[in-house]
């Protein structure tokens, strides 16, 4: 069973068909990427596919099982993602914002916050001994304290996935992660995403990047018009004669 | 105006006179002002503060005094910290010339003022000067201030807590108008000056190292307040009105100070639960003629509130942007407008009266009763009701606030699309906040039913629900100390001002604008709050970066 299958997902902004019947499917432990020119529907199928846009049509089902189409369901059901525009909570620490992230897996209620209890306290003890541990995973861990905001673009992008990896996905949406990065921020990024990868969890991603997108990728599909012009290995994709003429052949973003 | 303090205040200046000068003027502004104040100011008796004998400085020249003090001591052993220099010699300046104006008209001219106003006048003059000439190194500043031995840390918290209970009674007994808001010039003045020492600084980790100490201690002052009233029951009553509020303006803080949720129409919950405590509390005016039991009522007035609360929040609250504080707006009408209407029900525009005093067995809560051999009046037992009330309502907001549901809030606050997104249902923890918000208002009405004896529509009107987010905002959203701050100054200073209650709304507005701009986190901010609107600024200044009070302080 496919981790994620998505079918003829369409999405119609009053007259502008932001997305036509796109299909893709991601295997467990896979990495796929998906390209194309702006304004090509990319943002808008990770909007559809967890719940901030709702699709005009289309199914998608996740482990087997319909994706629930409210973002909070989407996250506990198993499906993270980053935002193309970082969204942190900028005026909470880099701590906080991963122990925000550990939310969907804890459960105390109003009556046990108050009342504390050993099962409350068990329960932060772990969200913050997680939460320490996804930030060395990403390397932020001698940041813990500051202000999400003060932080520089690459470390705001680190942190936003340990914060999506904090609500303990099976699959993992990263919209641009390397957006804004120097070449060894870059560098970083595709030693980080294989880890995910490692710690068993799917990848779709969007990007610029070329290199980065076939260097890493199991898998890349191509958007044009919101359409999805050609999917295969990136060996495959890299020749087609459509993408070289549709994408590639423009000058590079 | 504006523009102008604030180069006096924090931009470097260009004057930098020889510090020798400067001191040398400080020194002259100190005896001037040392002389001024032995000497009368005004040559007719019956002005408050007895200003027209000769050495004997009290009232406002007492103050002026004080300041005059602190600003020699800047200019002799603190002279890199020459704000507080500014500001003290800024208040006195003020100071004496609010008086000198009071003076004058209440005397009938000028000629009733005497030359030490005067002198004390140009003392101060010469005082702005000298600081603002001051050189300044720029360099940031070393904490001055020691670290104390255990034992003095506690001694310390003591003695600040004592020295700030013993300035609270003053105030309150300080009389005419004149004189109160020549107090309130002084100690604007003053703590500024304080705060630019680091005085507060150090309070704060004092009060942060001695937690529990600083909280019994706190409270400990706040229950013995009523003994020192000797028997009079005026600040009672406004301590039991101010208690209620400051109740209700935690609960607010909740709303829009953790979630960040825009509720314009609190008051009307509060009304709500007064009018539970009246129609079915032991005043037994609804129709049913019941009489449930106040300890139970105060609950179901919480209880009744939160649920209306969640009726008007939940298809409310599935919205984005601001429709929240449109909809509670109009709620705080409705409320107003059908209470006015089922004048059958309600009592209508005359609302309903006579609510009798709550008595346990034979201890009746109006009368008065004596402790340890000092005369208390009834308000006090009001007033440590409310003491009880705020106690839990502080406890349950401080331990929602550093929990996952807090986190959840604040998260909300930031980014309500992100906080879905980490799985957070919004709606639900928005409803959460906003049901807790109107419970701890409904809880905190059913007491105002009886220390007002009555409730009508007219109490729960839009601006009263302006005034506690006014109260809010200004003592710090998001803090426990900054809700009762806020409410305390909000509701109990205006007592004191009665003179002037014509213009309370326009110096509660231009209170509020000053507030926003040289401390837009409030009062007593929260440290996120703190970082939030400073954390950009250089660190190295001390402009406005020492945090004060107890921030934090209270778990
Ligand atoms: N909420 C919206 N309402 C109307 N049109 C929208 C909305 N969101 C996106 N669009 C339009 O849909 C199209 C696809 O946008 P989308 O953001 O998905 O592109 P993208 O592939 O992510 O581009 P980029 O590489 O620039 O991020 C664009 O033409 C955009 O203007
Ligand atoms: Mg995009």
């Amino acid at each position: 069973m496919p981790l994620l299958q998505a079918t003829g997902v369409t999405k119609q902004f009053g007259g502008l068909r932001a997305l036509s019947n796109v299909d893709l499917t991601v295997e467990e432990g896979e990495i796929v990427g998906v390209i194309g020119p702006n304004g090509a529907g990319k943002t808008t199928f990770f909007n559809c596919l967890t719940g901030m846009e709702t699709r005009t049509s289309g199914e998608i089902l996740f482990r087997g099982a319909p994706l629930p189409t409210r973002p909070d369901r989407v996250t506990v059901a198993g499906v993270a993602r980053t935002f193309q525009n970082i969204r942190l909570f900028h005026n909470m620490t880099v701590l906080e914002n991963v122990l925000v992230g550990t939310h969907p897996r804890s459960r105390a209620g109003v009556l046990s916050a108050i009342g504390r209890g050993p099962r409350y306290k068990r329960e932060e003890r772990k969200a913050e001994s997680t939460s320490r541990e996804l930030l060395s995973f990403v390397k932020l861990d001698g940041l813990r304290g500051e202000l999400a905001k003060s932080l520089s673009y690459g470390d705001q992008r680190r942190l936003e996935i340990a914060r999506a990896l904090a609500t303990d996905p099976g699959l993992l949406l990263l919209d641009e992660p390397t957006a804004g990065m120097n070449a060894s921020e870059t560098a970083g990024a595709i030693a980080l995403v294989k880890a995910i990868r490692a710690r068993g969890i799917g990848i779709v991603l969007i990007e610029h990047d070329m290199r980065f997108v076939f260097g890493l990728c199991d898998r890349v599909a191509v958007l044009v018009h919101g359409e999805k012009m050609v999917e295969g290995s990136p060996a495959q994709v890299q020749s087609d004669e459509r993408v070289i003429s549709a994408y590639l052949g423009r000058p590079a973003e | 105006m504006i523009p102008m303090l604030q180069r006096a205040l924090r931009i470097q200046h260009t004057w930098n006179l020889p510090l020798r000068t400067c001191q040398a003027m400080a020194a002259a502004a100190f005896v001037l002002e040392v002389v001024g104040t032995n000497l009368a100011w005004a040559t007719y008796t019956g002005f408050p503060g007895l200003m027209s004998l000769s050495f004997y400085p009290a009232g406002a020249r007492s103050y002026v005094l004080a300041l005059s003090v602190a600003l020699a001591l800047v200019a002799v052993r603190f002279t890199r910290r020459r704000q507080a220099g500014i500001w003290a010699s800024l208040a006195s300046f003020a100071l004496t010339l609010q008086t000198l104006i009071a003076i004058s008209r209440d005397g009938g001219g000028l000629v009733n003022v005497s030359a030490g106003a005067w002198i004390t006048l140009l003392g101060t003059i010469l005082g702005i000067i000298a600081f603002v000439a001051l050189p300044d190194d720029g360099a940031p500043l070393p904490s001055s201030w020691p670290r104390l031995p255990r034992v003095l840390d506690g001694l310390a918290v003591v003695a600040g807590i004592g020295a700030a209970m013993l300035l609270l009674v003053y105030g309150l007994s300080v009389d005419p108008a004149n004189q109160f808001v020549g107090l309130v010039i002084a100690l604007i003045g003053g703590l500024a000056a304080l705060n630019r020492l680091g005085l507060f600084a150090w309070l704060g980790a004092l009060y942060a190292r001695q937690q529990g100490l600083s909280l019994a201690l706190i409270g400990l002052a706040a229950i013995s307040f009523p003994f020192t009233q000797n028997g009079e029951s005026y600040w009672l009553r406004v301590g039991a009105n101010v208690g209620v509020l400051a109740a209700a303006a935690i609960g607010l803080n909740v709303v829009v100070g953790l979630a960040g949720l825009l509720d314009l129409g609190y008051i009307a919950f509060f009304g709500v639960g007064a009018y539970v405590a009246a129609l079915y509390g032991n005043a037994g005016l609804g129709p049913s003629r019941g009489h449930i039991p106040f300890l139970l009522i105060v609950p179901l007035g919480a209880l009744v509130s939160g649920l209306i609360g969640v009726i008007i929040g939940a298809p409310t609250l599935r919205l984005r942007g601001d429709y929240l504080a449109i909809v509670t707006l109009g709620f705080g009408e409705i409320f107003r407008i059908v209470v006015n209407t089922y004048d059958g029900f309600t009592g209508g525009p005359n609302g309903l009266a006579n609510i009798p005093d709550l008595a346990f067995g034979s201890f009746n809560f109006g009368l008065p009763h004596k402790v340890f051999g000092i005369t208390l009046q009834g308000f006090a037992n009001y007033y440590w009701a409310e003491l009880v009330l705020i106690a839990i309502v502080v406890f349950v907001f401080s331990r929602l606030d550093r929990s996952r549901i807090g986190r959840a809030w604040v998260a909300i606050r930031e980014d309500e699309l992100a906080a879905a997104a980490m799985g957070i249902n919004t709606v639900a923890y928005k409803l959460l906040a906003f049901g807790i918000g109107a419970s701890v208002a409904g809880g905190s009405g059913t007491i105002q039913a009886h220390v007002a004896t009555q409730v009508s529509p007219d109490s729960f009107v839009f601006m009263q629900s302006v005034l506690l987010l006014a109260a809010v905002v200004l003592g710090g959203m998001g803090t426990v100390p900054g809700a009762l701050v806020g409410a305390a100054i909000l509701y109990a200073v205006p007592e004191k001002l009665r003179a002037f209650s014509d213009y309370r709304l326009l110096i509660f507005g231009v209170l509020l604008i000053l507030v926003m701009r040289f401390r837009p986190e409030g009062m007593i901010a929260s440290k996120r709050r703190q970082r939030e609107f400073h954390d950009t600024e250089a660190s190295g200044s001390d402009a406005l970066s020492a945090p004060p009070g107890f921030a934090g302080a209270v778990p």
